[in-house]
């Protein structure tokens, strides 16, 4: 799907966490929103998920004014900083959450759900853990879990929030990959927020590095790296 | 063959060695005795002299006392005032909580203190403002009694002043729980497609049950127990308004013993018998305890 984002503002009371800023998200791409903390990248993921509202500006999923659609309807598989799993319930459960909240007329029977909560496992290389609850799980099953509650409920793109903060570098390098992975698979729009400049520069098609609640740069990672527009976009590639 | 040859002395006695973590045996004997001593005295005692008083004319008259028409409707009237004011409380105290810790507005630490207040207020003057407010000599009093609807010397009176005593356990266990659990697991129910209404049903409350139940129980325990504002609002009617600690008091105050400690340890034993009910339903849950704790 593509992502259109136009003049979206975002205050805080008397703080500016986002001026006005524009990006326009090319269908299946895998995008990274790159900055320190503080430069509105994860208020920016938030208002495209529906969990900020924007103070001006507008949002368009596919050329429609997605700006007033509420969080439930946006349909985008959100993926939190520190995974926010269902901690009371198993990670089968976890998994279904979506599809057994879905009105009556279009839940999927039993049998279904179960078949897809499978599946996905399957697609995070987890089969064996549907059991178990997310307390029994470490930080790197955690993120896949979250990821396929996520992908359960068929998004229509995939939003990220540091998907790869709290790991160590190895789990942090299969993870990136499996993202990479999944990515592709599935053709989704995917959006992750990293303050890594490597793992942004990595993964993504498109970087977009953002800095006190502004867009400084948008480009390939190469491209951003061989010529930085600005100085803060040097300094932070280059650190 | 090595070389070495290992020193042949008398063999030496091992040192003894202390965990790190372990007291002296002296200093373990002190507290332990302290702590039991201090827990038999305060505690421990006055609930075995409860017992012992009222069973001191046996078990026959213990139960005759009870089966009293005034004990009887004393303890009616308890249950029913419980069964009005706790559950009124849970809501409130949900409600109260879920606002203070999900929303960021201006008057928060304002609203709190106010829902403290019923802890910092003596009981007797929180009685003596209900019935300033619904008494007779009150514009609103004398509207509502002149519809019909008595307030205060009356059982809506009683719910009123034990509402308000027992405000704050539920709201006060709850907050630092939800502050503790923040809205993530809410926000991803949310964005998972899920109504408001679904969300705190399958993901805030499973998340605050044991909080809740704690603050429940507590506040069973204290709107059984209520003395003092019930005491002002209820006008102390024997076999109408009376509760079960007014009537405990009234009992008393005739030199009714056996009467008097029987009914105690009856609403001794409803306390306890609350708090079996935690202990209990801890033990049978570890495993979901365990679980949902945060990670």
């Amino acid at each position: 799907m593509h992502i259109q984002i136009d003049e979206i503002a975002k205050d805080f009371g008397t703080t500016t966490a986002l001026h006005p800023v524009s990006l326009s998200i090319p269908s299946g791409a895998l995008v990274a929103l790159l900055g320190p903390s503080g430069s509105g990248k994860t208020t920016l993921l938030r208002i495209l998920g529906g969990l900020e509202l924007r103070t001006s500006g507008r949002v368009m999923f596919n050329g429609q004014d997605a700006t007033g659609l509420l969080v439930q309807e946006r349909r985008a598989g959100f993926v939190f900083q520190s995974y926010a799993l269902f901690r009371h319930m198993t990670v089968f459960e976890n998994i279904a959450y979506g599809l057994r909240a879905r009105p009556r007329a279009n839940r999927p029977p039993k049998a279904e759900i179960e078949r897809r909560v499978l599946r996905l496992l399957d697609l995070i290389q987890l089969p064996q853990i549907a059991a178990r609850y997310p307390t029994q799980l470490s930080g790197g099953q955690r993120q896949r879990v979250a990821l396929a509650r996520a992908l359960a409920i068929e998004p229509r793109m995939l939003l990220l929030d540091e998907p790869f903060g709290a790991l160590d570098a190895k789990v942090r390098k299969e993870l990136c990959q499996g993202l990479r992975n999944i990515h592709d698979e599935t053709g989704l729009t995917t959006v992750f927020v990293t303050h890594d400049q490597e793992e942004g520069v990595e993964l993504a098609d498109l970087v977009v590095v953002m800095s006190m609640g502004r867009i400084e740069q948008i480009g390939k990672p190469a491209d951003i790296r061989a010529r930085p527009a600005t100085a803060f976009v040097r300094d932070f590639i280059r650190a | 063959m090595s070389d070495v040859t290992l020193p042949t002395g008398p063999a030496r006695r091992p040192a003894r060695y202390r965990s790190a973590t372990a007291e002296p045996p002296a200093a373990r004997l002190t507290l332990i005795a302290v702590a039991v001593g201090g827990l038999g005295l305060l505690v421990g005692a006055p609930l075995l002299i409860v017992f012992a008083e009222a069973l001191v004319g046996g078990w026959a008259a213990a139960v005759t006392s009870l089966a009293s028409r005034d004990a009887q409707s004393a303890i009616r009237l308890t249950l029913l005032i419980t069964a009005i004011a706790v559950p009124m409380n849970a809501v409130f105290g949900i409600a109260a909580a879920w606002f203070i810790t999900k929303f960021d507005f201006r008057g928060k630490a304002f609203l709190i203190t106010l829902i403290d207040l019923p802890f910092s207020i003596s009981p007797v003057v929180a009685g003596l403002c209900i019935v300033l407010l619904f008494g007779a000599n009150s514009a609103l009093g004398s509207w509502l009694g002149g519809n019909g609807y008595s307030i205060v010397f009356a059982v809506p009176g009683i719910v009123l002043a034990t509402v308000f005593v027992t405000f704050p356990f539920v709201a006060r266990e709850l907050i630092p729980v939800m502050i503790e659990q923040g809205h993530a697991e809410e926000e991803a129910a949310l964005t998972l497609g899920a109504s408001g209404w679904r969300t705190f049903r399958t993901v805030t409350l499973p998340n605050i049950r044991w909080a809740l139940l704690y603050g429940t129980l507590l506040c069973t325990a204290r709107a059984m127990g209520e003395f003092g504002a019930v005491a002002v609002v209820s006008g102390k009617i024997r076999g109408q308004t009376a509760t079960m600690p007014i009537t405990i008091e009234m009992f008393y105050n005739e030199y009714l013993s056996v009467a008097a400690f029987s009914m105690a340890a009856l609403l001794t034993g409803f306390a306890l018998l609350t708090l079996m009910l935690k202990t209990a339903l801890e033990l049978r849950h570890a495993d979901a305890l365990s679980a949902t704790r945060r990670h």
